[in-house]
């Protein structure tokens, strides 16, 4: 650029976000999934986004990396580096930099001035050039131009190149060739940055030790692996954005942990079904019979699913359902994110029904609470949805490690066994005889003569006998109620973060929304703006959701989804002011931010002071 | 009228099998079906298959739909868990309980309503999937529990009660499942126990995907003239293919025949369907040439029944997932966990 006018310089160290835009199918998705390990194998935490269209190739797609010493793994909002490899997208990702950011492209082919800005800093590298001199095969030339732009980004952002060959190292075991070719790539990238490009830019990377044990997977790997440790023997499913890959991860698992040693035989059956209404279908008859089930599926297939739902929840049966949500509704935005189906699932199904909902919010979570619905599942003789998002399901998360106590047992709930039924125990398939509202069940097989009745979505006395009789009907419904009274005590407890003064304000929110939440309380407080926060993590709702309630004066909902879905659900079932729970609603597909969560908040509390 | 409990003893004499149950240790509750009902004699005749073969009760599973037929689970095997699911979609329940525990026997009762309508896609993916099961529809045309709408195996020119007319074609559910891939397929008539009671047992002897189509007349609301599934238009349309005779693997042969007199199909395990060929032509064990020679005979308006077609071999989904042979809902945490250790290997690999 031939301008001497003096523009700003974002300059910040370890904290920073660059976007990268591609075509989708370029091979771009694992040299930038490089660049942020790289940065994370410095010590420094990243928070990368996909964004990504509802196509297989040829369509715009981004990567957005939030570099971030301090550890706020929300999505930030802005752009400070734009790594502009799509010519579609141009002008939008040039209208995104922040002023004084920076925009690196490949200059192989010239642009005219109207195409920039004059108020970024314009890094241009002719990379379709320099890697058609050293490449001929035309794949090649594709999938190396990606490291070899992450080469010269290495240089200008001080990434040390002993960490990214460390890397392909990994990535690469066993396979010296295309080794060799990837260092070679890397450093082509980087001597010609080194020779013609002005480094260090302003955002730079530094060795830290931010990151610690913390590990970095996706949401729906960690809901597969803690599906296998929760001892899921049976998955049916159907594909659907975003929740295809937990039954992929769940497959790929199996086959490593579930295979055995002497006999080679599959301690698993994963059937991918027709249909939503099949796979619910199996998980039921799966349930029934005594083995753990789930099912993977986004706000679609549950919609697909509800019929099975209601049998599932009158007949009590054990089903883990697992909601990756995305934006609805119909078919809405499948691959951007939304917590559009709160609602939906809480009260799935026709008649007076309520379900048990999880609300991970990281893939250390996933873990947790997958294992833990299916022993809810089976404690409580009821379908149990893990309800996550595109958000947290498919982008690799920085979170705690995962966590099992070897000496827990599963839960396998109330099954009457054969000796019992030979001793003359009582059986009443729908009859509460401890008071929790759940009564006891017998598994098909066995036993001689007793024990078998017949399971169905009809009404029926405590001896599953069928009954139109008013009482029978009512005592089983009130039967429900109180099961879902004792669900209440076993789920996953909200967490309260209490702010460093007292204060009338408080904040709910779940799932996705935690690490914005975290760095918006963090910014509210630095305004003198303090806020107690209670982050849901299950419904039913405890008392403590109530008490939280009760001593503040204002309370932010914040949620994912236009209806205030939540916060209708808070209203409906602890009776709480509606005057009292203030909405704030983020649901435009993209992450919610802290700048977002602050700005509403901020709003709110001034209008008042005003 | 189920309330009515039934007498629990029963004559002292009376037969019992081999692993000690007498005919009444099969029977379920009182039947609350139209009296004349064809389903009743189906029920009736598994009972019979089912001491036959020497099945303890309640190592049966029943599952079914909704419907009348879907009920009758209630009238047979009261030592049995039955599962009444949901309309159309008891394929997909069954096979998920099959996956958790293979060592059970898999009886799935349907109706054309439940299983040729709403059902049709659950029907044809259990088929195509091999999933191990007795698969029975019985099949009267209309939708008794609705009160008389047609249902879609009615055939086309067929008469409801009422005097209306079918336009639409039908689904023929046998020709579905050998197109399908099923490996054992049969059409029986509820009036004809002779016939039935083998083509049960065969089919639950069977090692893969068994279906039985069975003609079962509603007294209620399609046995009249015009309707081509009553009583009388059955019994003059009827064309059996072969008389089965279903020996199980322990019983000795009792009868011998001249060669090309029988075809002798052994299954897997163990048990042998002597057919009695009643069409020269007639070959069960190929099913293409089944498949056109129903075709053709059922333009001439012939209601074919027997056993049109079987894989004495056929394996089922579980062999093909290779899954263990110990039940998956047997399993515990020592073949199910990975463990802390492990754990911490894969936690290794995130960083």
């Amino acid at each position: 650029m031939n301008a001497r006018v003096p523009i700003p310089t974002i300059q910040a160290v370890n904290d920073f976000v660059v976007k990268f835009a591609n075509v989708n199918g370029s091979g771009s998705a694992s040299a930038n999934e490089l660049f942020a390990k790289a940065i994370l194998r410095m010590g420094v935490p990243v928070s990368p986004r996909n964004i990504f269209p509802s196509n297989i190739q040829g369509l715009p797609t981004w990567y957005e990396v939030r570099v971030t010493e301090q550890g706020w793994l929300g999505r930030r909002g802005g752009v400070d580096m734009m790594v502009a490899m799509n010519p579609q997208t141009w002008d939008a990702d040039i209208a995104e930099i922040t002023p004084g950011g920076y925009l690196f492209y490949d200059s192989t082919r010239p642009l005219p001035p109207s195409k920039f800005r004059d108020d970024i800093h314009v890094i241009g590298m002719p990379l379709t050039e320099i890697c058609n001199a050293v490449y001929s095969d035309p794949r090649q030339r594709q999938l190396f131009k990606n490291i070899v732009y992450v080469g010269a980004l290495s240089v200008l952002l001080e990434i040390e190149p002993e960490v990214v060959e460390k890397l392909f190292g990994e990535q690469y075991k066993g396979k010296e060739k295309l080794l060799a070719s990837n260092v070679q790539a890397l450093h082509l990238g980087r001597d010609f940055a080194k020779e013609h490009l002005k480094w260090p830019l302003g955002i730079r990377v530094r060795r830290a030790d931010r990151v610690g044990d913390s590990i970095f997977v996706d949401g729906n790997s960690a809901a597969a692996l803690g599906c296998v440790y929760g001892g899921a023997t049976v998955a049916a499913w159907y594909p659907i954005t975003p929740s295809s890959s937990v039954a992929e991860a769940f497959q790929k698992y199996c086959g490593k942990y579930r295979v055995d040693p002497a006999t080679g035989q599959n301690a698993y059956a994963i059937v991918q079904a027709e249909d939503e209404i099949a796979s619910i279908g199996m998980v039921v008859g799966a349930g029934w019979n005594g083995a753990r089930a789930f099912t993977a599926t986004s706000g679609p297939g549950v919609s697909l699913m509800t019929e099975f739902i209601g049998l599932a929840y009158f007949a009590e049966i054990p089903v883990t359902i697992i909601n990756v949500q995305r934006g609805g509704p119909s078919t809405g935005m499948p691959t951007r994110t939304q917590q559009a189906d709160v609602l939906s699932c809480a009260y799935a199904s026709h008649g007076d029904t309520r379900h048990v909902l999880l609300f991970p919010e990281d893939p250390h979570e996933c873990f947790e609470h997958a294992a833990c619905a299916l022993d809810l599942a089976d404690r409580l003789q009821t379908p149990v949805f893990l309800m996550t998002d595109l958000d947290i399901g498919m982008n690799q998360r920085l979170c705690r490690p995962f966590a099992w106590d070897d000496a827990k047992a599963y839960d396998k709930g109330k099954v009457m066994t054969a000796e019992e039924l030979e001793a003359g125990k009582d059986f009443g398939r729908y009859k509460d005889v401890d008071g929790d509202g759940i009564p006891w069940r017998t598994l098909p097989g066995t036993h001689p003569t007793k024990g078998s009745y017949f399971t169905r979505g009809t009404t029926r006395d405590p001896y599953a006998r069928y009954s139109e009789r008013g009482p029978d009907y009512i005592y089983n419904m009130e039967r429900l109620l109180r099961k879902f009274r004792t669900a209440a005590t076993l789920v996953p407890q909200p967490v309260v973060q209490v702010a460093a003064t007292p204060t009338r304000l408080g904040v709910i929110y779940f799932g996705s929304t935690s690490p914005a939440m975290q760095e918006a309380l963090h910014a509210l407080a630095t305004q003198g703006v303090h806020v107690d926060a209670m982050r849901l993590r299950a419904f039913p709702f405890p008392d403590s959701v109530r008490e939280f309630i009760d001593v503040h004066e204002q309370v932010f909902v914040v949620e994912q989804n236009r209806d205030a879905q939540m916060r209708s659900l808070l209203v409906n079932e602890l009776e709480a002011d509606p005057g009292k729970l203030v909405k704030v609603l983020h649901y435009d597909g993209t992450p919610i931010t802290a700048r977002f969560i602050t700005g509403a908040i901020l709003g709110h509390v001034g209008e008042k002071v005003q | 009228m189920t309330y009515i409990a039934k007498p629990r003893m029963h004559h002292p004499t009376l037969e019992v099998n081999k692993v000690g149950y007498t005919r009444r240790d099969y029977e379920g509750k009182i039947s609350t079906l139209c009296a004349g009902c064809g389903h009743d004699s189906i029920s009736a005749a598994i009972i019979q298959a089912c001491w036959e073969l020497d099945i303890e009760p309640h190592r049966v599973a029943k599952l079914s739909g909704i419907g009348c037929s879907s009920k009758t689970p209630d009238y047979f095997l009261g030592a049995s868990h039955g599962f009444n699911t949901v309309h159309g979609r008891m394929p997909s329940v069954l096979t998920g309980a099959n996956l958790a525990n293979r060592s059970l026997l898999y009886l799935g009762v349907s109706g054309d309503g439940d299983s040729a309508s709403i059902g049709l896609g659950q029907f044809a993916h259990a088929m195509r999937r091999g999933v191990r099961m007795a698969y029975i529809v019985e099949n009267n045309g209309v939708y008794g529990l609705t009160k008389g709408q047609f249902s879609a195996t009615a055939d086309s020119g067929s008469k409801s009660k009422k005097g209306v007319v079918n336009s639409d074609s039908p689904v023929d559910l046998v020709a579905m499942a050998l197109q399908l891939g099923a490996t054992y397929v049969g059409r029986g008539f509820s009036g004809n126990k002779e016939q039935l009671v083998p083509l049960i047992k065969g089919a639950m002897a069977h090692g893969g995907a068994a279906f039985i189509d069975v003609i079962s007349p509603c007294v209620a609301f399609n046995n009249h003239p015009g309707s081509t599934k009553s009583y009388d238009y059955i019994r003059e349309h009827n064309e059996a293919v072969s008389r089965i005779d279903f020996i199980s693997e322990r019983s000795e042969i009792k009868a011998e025949y001249a060669p090309g007199e029988v075809v002798d199909v052994r299954q897997h395990d163990g048990s042998l369907l002597r057919l009695r060929s009643l069409h020269a032509d007639y070959d069960p064990t190929d099913r293409y040439a089944a498949m056109a020679f129903m075709q053709q005979h059922q333009a001439r308006g012939e209601v074919l029944t027997g056993l049109l077609y079987v894989d004495p071999l056929a394996t089922d989904l579980h062999t093909a997932l290779n899954t263990s042979d110990k039940p998956l809902n047997t399993l515990e945490a020592g073949q199910l966990c990975p463990g802390s250790q492990v754990l911490e290997k894969i936690n290794a690999s995130l960083r």
